[in-house]
């Protein structure tokens, strides 16, 4: 068993707290992973992409190799676009609609859209109004986490275990937006096909 | 020990406490900086020295006196951050190291967050020393813990090699108990005074060593040898993270290649003499510069023995290796890739955050120096090397910490004018202050603009030595006319009055600072949650 999952978006819009979650769980799980991540100069309000690699066997390359991925998880739908060569032929892309216009040269979101439809399993999620139904836009990244959980390989009680663990220090107001947040992701992807 | 999850860089530094240290030193610098983020947040518990330091020459030198004082410390950097401590780094290794040191340099290949992708292994090797090279986290601690051993049993400064990849991959790791710290026990003062009388013996001493050093690296389990006794046309020599990429594709061929994974330098001769003498075509891969590949290459290749990687170019010679890269060399078949990709998705490059003090500063300068058409801005390292983008297009260089100071006093003296320098806080104090003293003493025609924003901002807003008054003190220390000490506020509603100071200061005919003291927006936002806590 192994799930190779690129997590994309734009600095500032939590992949790496995603990504995080996501190494707590597979570590709570027994499973083997690998993560990679972008600091420094790329983090300022760029693109910002995760590879993550979850295993029940060793796991060698840090990064996921072309045409390898299982999973596409974006908070951008532009950024979901720039990394499908990454996507394996039956990989899925789950990925928010909201465009997140910090470029002169964005593209028009219904082309952006359309290119993601080219992709037999897609999913799409409003992640800026289930953030706002869940009580904060920050949250996006937990709506976006939840909309793809039901294609990861880790279960969904112990991804909750991760948030709780994860947000615990900012309080029990701010565990139940993201828990909110997970489960309205998670319910609008079940319902969009 | 528990198990850890963390990243490659805390992975090391964990290896560092775990080994006992007293101290360790550095300066931020990307992909290195998260080893010392972790020695500060875990220091006073575990009672040891964490400092960032102004300069990596400065935070190698604190190191070095740690090990003549009998104990144990490590110090970091970015490899480029080598080359300012490149002179304490090559005389150390003549000193006789007395309590375990070890450096930790992280290179760049790729280029994420660096201007150069030099490869520290030529460091190890011009202080004829020893470079470990984790390929993976659990590596990465235990090298670095076995570093300090090395140190101590052959008195060197001992390298540990991480690259970005594995400096900013999150993975477990399984520690093993704490030991104790040394106690002090002080170097011999003949064994570090390197007067010529001294380091002569010194020096000879470390060519001694070397037989020793190649011992160590031959027989060390950090390397190993897989030979395929069915197969003997390829042989794959893999170092450091180069060997995953080998092993993600390994079991698409068939039969199977020999493969030899080299984790230690000097390079383990016998190993690869072993592999050479099993096989035809041997593949280098390796991430950075061709160093082993040319090592065994040498000038003119073996006879009969077909050596490809790098040099050969079946590996770029530039950029950073992937898995898809390597596939390709060890000439398998890519794996299928979809044809949906599209060629119109713009880049989003890094830049400015909302409300920077930066583009305030950059507004008023691109104005002021609208009339001057010949003007030249000399820029730095740092967030403000990104208005070098569009929309700003506010400066014309950025080489190495410091230069920009230098660079636009030597511009001035070639006759460019306006000729200005523009320098954030923590790299002025890192290497700006030297060259400003130079431009003090014969008060040349330039304008330096120091953008002091109170943090290391790109680095993820490490504490800097001087901000506000403190930073203008040691300006005005240095002797710079104290008439030509401006300060300005980057923010929009002062954008005139700014203009204005810095086209006052272009007309004056002599050396002029101009501060521009706003805090950084993010370090803002932290400060606040940090009140709010």
């Amino acid at each position: 068993m192994k799930q190779d999952i690129v997590l994309a978006g734009v600095g500032g819009q939590g992949i790496l707290t995603i990504a995080y979650i996501i190494d707590n769980t597979a570590q709570r799980s027994g499973l083997q992973f690998k993560q990679v991540e972008v600091h420094g100069m790329a983090q300022r309000g760029g693109a910002v992409v995760s590879h993550v690699r979850l295993s029940d066997q060793a796991i060698f390359s840090d990064l996921i190799p072309k045409g390898a991925a299982d999973l596409i998880l974006s908070v951008e739908p532009l950024e979901a676009l720039r990394y499908i060569d990454f996507l394996a032929p039956e990989g899925t892309v789950v990925t928010s609609i909201n465009p997140y216009d910090n470029i002169p040269d964005y593209p028009d979101i219904i082309k952006v859209r359309d290119a993601v439809k080219e992709i037999s399993r897609h999913v799409f999620v409003d992640s800026g109004e289930l953030s706002g139904e869940a009580g904060s836009s920050k949250s996006q990244n937990m709506v976006m986490l939840g909309a793809a959980s039901r294609f990861l390989v880790l279960k969904e009680k112990v991804l909750l275990e991760s948030i709780e663990e994860l947000f615990k220090v900012k309080g029990d107001q701010v565990i139940d937006i993201n828990k909110k947040a997970f489960r309205l992701g998670k319910k609008a992807a079940e319902n969009s096909k | 020990m528990t198990n850890e999850l963390i990243l490659g860089d805390e992975a090391a530094a964990l290896g560092a406490v775990h080994a006992g240290i007293s101290a360790g030193y550095s300066y931020p610098g990307t992909p290195a900086s998260e080893v010392m983020e972790f020695l500060v947040k875990i220091s006073k518990k575990n009672g040891f020295h964490a400092h960032w330091c102004v300069n990596e020459k400065v935070a190698y030198e604190e190191a070095l006196g740690v090990s003549f004082a009998g104990k144990r410390s490590i110090v970091s950097m970015k490899h480029v951050g080598l080359n300012v401590a490149a002179d304490p780094f090559m005389n150390s290794s003549i000193t006789r190291i007395n309590g375990g040191l070890v450096v930790l340099v992280a290179d760049d290949p790729g280029m994420h967050s660096s201007q150069n992708e030099q490869d520290t292994r030529y460091y190890a090797q011009f202080a004829q020393t020893i470079c470990l090279e984790p390929s993976s986290h659990q590596e990465a601690y235990d090298m670095t813990r076995k570093a300090f051993d090395l140190s101590e049993s052959f008195h060197i400064p001992v390298v540990i090699r991480m690259v970005t990849r594995l400096a900013h991959s999150r993975g477990r790791v399984k520690g093993a108990p704490r030991r104790e710290k040394n106690k002090a026990h002080r170097a011999a003062s003949q064994d570090w005074t390197l007067l010529p009388l001294n380091a002569r013996r010194r020096f000879a001493a470390l060519v001694e060593k070397q037989p020793m050093l190649l011992k160590f690296s031959q027989g060390s389990p950090f390397n190993s040898l897989n030979l395929n006794s069915k197969n003997n046309k390829l042989g794959i020599v893999a170092s450091g993270i180069g060997y995953n990429y080998v092993m993600e594709s390994a079991r698409d061929l068939s039969p199977a290649p020999s493969v030899l994974k080299i984790c230690t330098y000097p390079l383990p001769r016998s190993l690869i003499k072993e592999l050479m003498e099993h096989v035809d075509d041997i593949l280098v891969v390796e991430e950075g510069y061709p160093f082993v590949e040319h090592s065994i290459k040498g000038l003119f290749g073996i006879k009969g023995k077909n050596i490809s990687g790098k040099l050969s170019r079946a590996l770029p010679m530039t950029g950073e290796l992937n898995p898809d890269t390597v596939r390709k060399a060890m000439n398998l078949e890519p794996l299928e890739i979809r044809k949906s990709v599209k060629d119109w998705i713009p880049a989003r490059p890094p830049q400015l955050c909302k409300g920077c003090p930066h583009i305030d500063t950059f507004d008023a300068l691109n104005k002021a120096l609208r009339d001057y058409p010949k003007a030249v801005v000399f820029s730095d390292i740092g967030c403000y090397t990104l208005g070098a983008l569009p929309p700003y297009h506010a400066v014309d260089t950025c080489v190495c910490m410091g230069a920009s100071v230098s660079m636009s006093k030597g511009g001035a003296e070639a006759g460019i004018y306006p000729s200005v320098g523009v320098i954030g806080d923590s790299t002025f104090i890192h290497s700006g202050i030297t060259p400003l003293l130079d431009a003090v003493s014969s008060d040349r025609d330039m304008t330096v603009i120091i953008l002091d924003n109170s943090t290391v901002a790109m680095t993820g807003g490490q504490p800097t030595m001087a901000s506000g008054d403190k930073l203008e003190n040691i300006v005005r220390g240095l002797g710079v006319d104290l008439r030509h000490i401006r300060r300005i506020n980057p923010l929009k509603k002062h954008l005139d009055e700014n203009i204005h100071v810095i086209r006052e200061e272009i007309e004056h005919q002599g050396l002029s600072v101009i501060i521009a003291l706003r805090p950084c927006i993010q370090e803002t936002r932290r400060r606040k949650k940090e009140k709010k806590k």
